[in-house]
């Protein structure tokens, strides 16, 4: 499967000229970039590690694309997106948010359904990559 | 254009005043030229068509009148009570443009009326709409009659609830940040079965959708009943989540003919897991307050759809305007409103969309006539609602589309996922390449008007879907003249 979170995914895997376009679009409305990983991209998993705290005052995209690469490099197959926060009043919240790496394999989800009362069906989306401990997933 | 003359005002001595009998209500103290409007005043601006022989600011001062404390004839009863706080006050009056003498169109008058706070009950659109359009719509001095905007006060704003989820929380909840949200209503609208239905909406939701939608008139008919709708669609907005990663939503139509009903179906949504459930317009302001109030207690979106609001909005000359629906319906507490696209199929304005979007969406509007915004509006941190826009719009209008609406916004392409030649699945993955390759090209600085169809055409180079999407529609626009429109660009568009 193709893992289709984030503003992107839909397009080629992003050059790293594009992903400084990006960037830079983000640096110029004023907001943050973060970069974050994980090996468990369930829908409802929010909370993706945090390569470092976001880069408050970092405005060069060169600068924030050597982080991407870094984390990248550190991380090849785990799953990497940058999230661009914005601390404007009555938003304060990500304004942008694409992927910037991906596994080679994607193992995907299931869908367990438990059985109810009526027809009713309790359903959970469950991550292949999450049968392994944390860390060795993708290995 | 400018304030017309104060002809017939005046105070009167009190006890001329109300010695029985009948005298014009600009008399009886509904107009008064010098009153400066309070902060926590309510105030409406009014589009008046008066009767022939029926002075501008006799009818303003009726509409007043008639919206506040006013009966037709004198009531002594009325000095038991600070009477003057209580009236409505027409204060200003002026001609409209391009309308009375040498137009060639009957006369019309912006009428601003003030309403003090404490005319209205807190937390109730029922009691603020009772006031101002209960009984003086059907008033014969006026020939017609449009509630064109208000301004609603930060006193009063702060005793409604607001949106439920509002656009922040919203994105939060899905996951989904920086573009426009995708949907599609289920088509046909009526007929399929409960099995038939959910097999659209897991077509839609894989093919790369976030949300697929009942439509206004699905409920619980012969051919499909609710419990079935509910259970098939579940299926589908999981097993399409298990299939992308991504959260998906179908907005579950829980209109019926009782609240009792309603609240059956919503508690049965929220234990299937749905994130949204969905409302129409019809079931009148009360129950959809009361529905704003549960989805803000259960965790869940609430999307509105409009259904009945073309009844009385469209027309310029009486009814109200959409963009005072949008004010109510931000107050009601909805997340989800039909605000128009523009391009499609449905009556749209530019610039009027531009002035309904902005009322949806900022958290301050200035006064901006272009766009019909008559009043300045601070929305004392309401939740934002997110438009929607729906109607007869397809993948190769994207650029217009981005452009127009922005990126906070639900797209809906129906009939433009449903009927793409190579199947749903495609269709919702031609829109959503569309979006996104948009997106990213504004982002990077291009010009996306001018650009937006090489933009596309690039695109579907590796994307057949959306060569065929293009192919397909390429030549369907709605152009069509709006009815209504502004009263104050350069380029006209005087009165319908």
């Amino acid at each position: 499967m193709r893992l289709t979170q984030g503003q992107f995914s839909f397009l080629p895997d992003l050059s790293d000229e594009q992903i400084t376009a990006q960037i830079a679009y983000g640096l110029k409305q004023g907001w943050a970039l973060n970069v974050e990983y994980t090996d468990d991209p369930h829908p409802r998993n929010t909370y993706w590690e945090m390569w470092g705290i976001p880069m408050f005052d970092l405005k060069d995209p060169a600068g924030i694309l050597m982080e991407i690469n870094e984390c990248r490099s550190t991380y090849p197959r785990h799953y990497v997106r940058v999230t661009a926060f914005d601390s404007s009043r009555g938003w304060e919240t990500p304004r942008m948010s694409f992927l910037v790496n991906r596994p080679a394999e994607e193992p995907g989800f299931g869908l367990i359904r438990q059985e109810t009362a009526g027809r009713t069906v309790s359903y959970t989306v469950r991550s292949y990559s999450a049968d392994r401990p944390e860390g060795s997933r993708y290995a | 254009m400018g304030a017309v003359e104060e002809i017939n005002g005046g105070v009167m001595d009190a006890k001329e005043r109300y010695k029985s009998g009948v005298i014009p209500y600009a008399k009886m103290g509904y107009w008064d030229a010098h009153y400066e409007p309070k902060d926590t005043d309510v105030i409406a601006m009014f589009r008046i068509t008066p009767q022939e022989g029926v002075d501008a600011i006799e009818a303003a001062a009726a509409v007043a009148g008639e919206s506040s404390t006013a009966t037709w004839t004198v009531v002594w009863t009325d000095r038991l009570t600070a009477c003057d706080v209580y009236r409505a006050k027409a204060y200003r009056v002026d001609a409209v443009p391009g309308t009375g003498a040498g137009t060639g169109k009957e006369a019309q008058y912006f009428g601003y009326i003030a309403y003090d706070l404490d005319l209205f009950e807190p937390g109730s659109i029922a009691n603020l709409t009772a006031s101002i359009i209960g009984n003086v719509f059907g008033f014969k001095a006026v020939k017609a009659l449009r509630l064109e905007d208000m301004r609603i006060p930060v006193a009063y704003l702060k005793t409604f609830q607001g949106p439920a989820t509002g656009i922040v929380v919203e994105r939060e909840r899905l996951d989904k940040f920086g573009r426009p949200l995708l949907g599609a209503t289920t088509k046909p609208k009526l007929g399929l079965s409960g099995r038939n239905y959910g097999r659209v909406v897991y077509e839609g939701l894989k093919g790369g959708l976030d949300f697929m939608k009942d439509d206004e008139n699905i409920n619980s008919q012969p051919f499909m009943h609710w419990r079935d709708r509910f259970l098939y669609c579940m299926e589908a907005v999981n097993k399409a989540s298990a299939a992308t990663g991504e959260v998906k939503g179908h907005y579950l139509n829980i209109t019926a003919g009782t609240m009792e009903e309603m609240y059956e179906r919503a508690e049965f949504a929220k234990s299937l897991g749905s994130v949204i459930i969905m409302i129409d317009l019809v079931i009148g302001y009360t129950a959809i307050q009361s529905m704003a109030k549960w989805a803000r207690k259960n965790d869940m979106i609430l999307h509105l759809h409009r259904a009945g609001n073309s009844t009385y909005s469209r027309q310029k000359n009486h009814g109200m305007s959409f963009r005072v629906i949008c004010k109510w319906m931000r107050m009601a507490g909805v997340d989800h409103i039909h605000a128009g696209t523009v391009v499609g199929k449905l009556e749209g304005d530019p610039n009027m969309i531009k002035g309904y979007y902005d009322t949806l969406r900022e958290n301050h509007t200035p006064v901006n006539l272009e766009n019909g915004l008559f009043f300045e509006q601070d929305w004392a941190s309401l939740n934002r609602v997110m438009p929607v826009a729906s109607g007869g719009i397809h993948a190769g209008q994207m650029h217009q589309l981005i452009t127009y609406l922005g990126e906070d916004v639900v797209l809906q392409f129906g009939g433009g996922t449903i009927g793409h030649p190579m199947g749903i699945q495609a269709g919702a993955t031609a829109n959503r390449v569309a979006l996104e390759a948009m997106i990213f090209a504004r982002n990077e600085g291009r010009d996306i008007w001018n650009e937006g169809p090489a933009i596309l055409q690039n695109a579907a180079r590796w994307c057949k879907p959306l060569q065929a999407a293009l192919d397909t529609w390429k030549d369907i626009s709605f152009n069509y003249a709006s009815t209504d429109t502004a009263d104050f660009v350069p380029t006209a568009t005087a009165s319908a």
